[in-house]
């Protein structure tokens, strides 16, 4: 009965799966919710402190990788495995570049006494402490996802190497490529939450 | 048809002997097998330590054990008895086992994700058994790890937490599973309005499991970095607000006690029509109160938090939206006794469970519209009331339905029958004891008793008195019905196909089942609870 997958039932289950991560996200909306309506002006000024630049370029990055993502879905499906390779490398790369900049992002604040339970965060406004605590744990959170979708990415990149995803089994690639663009749906709220706020 | 081996005999995937048939099966019957021994495993523990609660409690002052170790004691007795028990007892047991069979298919949509759900269970519960003895011990928080205590207190909050964490996962994906299945593996012949109550009860709390457990993921989450990095963002001192923190924990967990009642509620709407002979009264009246319960139940956590500070509007609205439960909750309680009206009784052990249930349960469900009205609510919030309410509805609705259905269902899953004399009796003294248990807590706690105190005044020592006579009772009452089903397999008294008359599929199938459930296509038929076949060949015991 199993040898020809019900493709449907697959997807279904997928989509409540990203169902149940966007709710694990929502949670820290709420508390982001909350936390800005009591300290609106705290949380304009945090805003202003983050860097811009970056941010813009890492949404850029993802917008990217989402795109290449769905192209490799078309292109494995048109049996180009050659180009699906490289687009799936492209994503995976556009990933790592958005852990990097991520790094580097916090590590700057780090160096500027702006850390988790640091003595210039606790002494300070306590909305300047909750807006970065948010922002450490949603960013957090959120490049623990981007570690996971780029593990599926790279396993989803060697089984296509391997000629073990084709285009008549592609479900597996179908649902990485729809994790990671769960990733970038997410980061699009958390861009303008943190550094697009006036 | 005889001579079909039975899922015991023919393991899956094929060539797996031993222990490894079991360990790496992708059966959902062995699944639900395994789940039923880990949860028993579980639920003795948990019963064996909410005794001794109950024992510390029977006299003034020190009993049995010092404080600190009572604080660990209920918080062990609550994590058990919620996490590892009563929310996967009947989805993780009786749904794995039976809701593909009702569904006329042959096993659920994702096998293999289903046993690592059942891993994560177990992982879970090792987890929640090494954080006992690691770190500070078992948390003295309660089941319910509030801040600012959880993250202040010197026990082991963390781990326990995240065996709560995932504990949550593997309740998620059997959700996940069940709705998938449900969805694409029904028989194509079976239409929604002809599937059976109990799985339509499964769908309903599979979706609440799934919408509702990313949150308490999150929360639990929460607890564990405040724990390592002290953010603060439930910490007044730091800008935090401790409230939230509540409010995140009851939107998981007020709709997770839906999750532990409408299962149970399932089993009752499967026993009642079978040993009434007679179709089940209002049958889309229960499945749309089922959906009903899910989705209401969902917006109304908040009602645990009236003395906490917010404001009149919203307590307004979460105590309306509370009283709506009721209303699903007591058409399924109509639904049931209009069935049994004029019908042709057939007394048995699960019918006893359940007609004990149907008492118990309508007891709690109107005392918690005690809790759910504003003002009384202020009056026993946290006092031993809540404590009597919950355990009503839970121990006395929830388990009581785990017993109906183990007693219902037995015969089927392991192809034997028990006593039934020492399963009356067991009833019957769990149900005396229950009531001596439970109603001196009502009033002791309208008296004023607060819950989760060592010790109490001197007026409140006759209730408690009586409480543990009750506990003793019914902690022999549930002892002796468990060991009857054991000594079962002792005498190995075979069952039939269908001993009870029930008429959904499970019945249509040999005891024990075999692997693939059905041998030939089976025969949905045009409304699940049509007893005319039974009442022309009624069952030979």
């Amino acid at each position: 009965m199993t040898n020809q997958p019900d493709q449907t039932g697959v997807r279904i289950s997928m989509w409540l799966f990203l169902y149940t991560e966007i709710i694990l996200f929502g949670g820290l909306f709420v508390l982001y919710a909350v936390y800005f309506y009591d300290f609106s002006a705290d949380f304009v000024q945090g805003g202003k402190e983050l860097d811009r630049v970056i941010g813009t370029l890492n949404t850029v990055l993802l917008l990217v990788s989402s795109f290449t993502v769905a192209a490799s879905i078309t292109a494995i499906r048109r049996q180009t495995k050659r180009l699906c390779l490289l687009l799936l490398a492209s994503s995976f790369l556009c990933g790592l570049i958005f852990l990097i900049n991520k790094y580097f992002e916090w590590g700057h604040k780090f160096a500027h006494d702006i850390y988790p339970n640091s003595p210039a965060l606790t002494s300070g406004p306590h909305g300047r402490n909750i807006f970065f605590g948010l922002y450490y744990v949603i960013t957090g959170l959120h490049g623990l996802h981007v570690i996971i979708g780029m593990t599926l990415l790279g396993v989803s990149f060697v089984l296509v190497y391997q000629n073990k995803i084709t285009a008549q089994r592609f479900a597996l690639l179908e649902n990485s490529g729809l994790y990671w663009h769960l990733v970038d749906l997410i980061w699009i709220f958390v861009f303008p939450l943190f550094y697009l706020i006036l | 048809m005889a001579t079909i081996p039975s899922f015991y005999e023919t393991p899956s995937p094929a060539g797996q002997t031993g222990i490894r048939a079991w360990l790496l099966t992708h059966d959902h019957k062995r699944l639900g097998l395994m789940y039923l021994w880990a949860i028993l495993f579980w639920f003795v523990i948990g019963i064996t330590v909410g005794f001794l609660i109950r024992i510390e409690l029977m006299t003034m002052g020190r009993t049995i054990m010092s404080a600190q170790v009572y604080n660990s004691a209920f918080t062990l007795h609550g994590v058990i008895m919620v996490f590892l028990v009563v929310i996967p007892v009947i989805p993780a047991i009786f749904g794995n086992f039976f809701l593909p069979i009702q569904l006329g298919t042959d096993d659920v949509f994702f096998p293999r994700l289903n046993l690592l759900s059942w891993y994560l269970y177990m992982f879970g519960g090792g987890l929640a058994v090494v954080s006992l003895f690691t770190a500070g011990g078992f948390p003295d928080t309660g089941w319910t790890f509030y801040v600012p205590f959880s993250i202040g207190t010197k026990h082991n909050v963390p781990l326990t937490v995240f065996a709560a964490f995932i504990l949550g996962m593997s309740s998620m994906l059997t959700g996940l599973n069940f709705i998938t299945t449900v969805h694409r593996k029904r028989s194509p012949t079976m239409g929604w309005m002809q599937i059976p109550l109990f799985t339509w009860s499964l769908y309903a709390t599979a979706w609440v499991q799934l919408l509702a457990t990313p949150v308490i993921s999150i929360t639990l989450l929460l607890v564990i970095v405040e724990r390592l990095f002290s953010i603060g963002l439930f910490d007044p001192d730091k800008g935090g607000d401790p409230i939230l923190y509540q409010h995140l924990f009851w939107m998981y967990s007020h709709p997770a006690v839906y999750v532990m009642i409408l299962p149970g509620m399932g089993v009752i709407s499967e026993i009642i029509p079978t040993f009434s002979r007679k179709a089940i009264f209002g049958y889309k009246a229960i499945v749309f109160s089922s959906l009903g319960i899910a989705s209401a139940g969902s917006l109304v956590w908040a009602h645990h938090m009236f003395v906490s500070g917010m404001s009149d509007t919203a307590v307004f609205v979460f105590s309306l939206l509370t009283f709506l439960v009721a209303i699903p909750s007591a058409i399924k309680v109509f639904s049931w006794v209009s069935t049994l009206y004029k019908a042709s009784i057939e007394m048995t052990p699960p019918l006893l469970y359940t007609l004990v249930f149907i008492y118990l349960f309508s007891v709690g469900g109107l005392t918690g519209l005690v809790l759910g009205a504003a003002g009384p609510n202020i009056h026993v919030h946290d006092t031993h009331f809540v404590v009597a309410h919950f355990h009503f509805t839970i121990l006395g609705g929830t388990g009581f339905a785990f017993f109906a259905a183990l007693h219902y269902w037995w015969p089927k899953m392991f192809g034997i029958m028990y006593d039934f004399r020492r399963a009356y009796i067991a009833a019957t003294l769990a149900t005396v004891g229950f009531l001596f248990h439970y109603v001196p807590m009502f009033i002791v706690g309208l008296m004023g008793m607060p819950r989760r105190s060592y010790d109490y005044l001197p007026q409140f020592s006759r209730g408690n008195g009586l409480a543990a006579v009750g506990g003793m009772l019914l902690f022999s009452g549930i002892i002796l019905m468990v060991v009857n089903l054991l000594l079962s397999f002792r005498k190995k008294t075979p069952a039939t196909a269908n001993p009870w008359g029930g008429c959904t599929l499970e019945w249509t199938v040999p005891s024990p089942p075999p692997l693939h459930n059905f041998s030939k296509e089976p025969l949905i038929k045009e409304y699940p609870y049509d007893f005319s076949d039974i009442l022309k060949n009624p069952p030979k015991n």
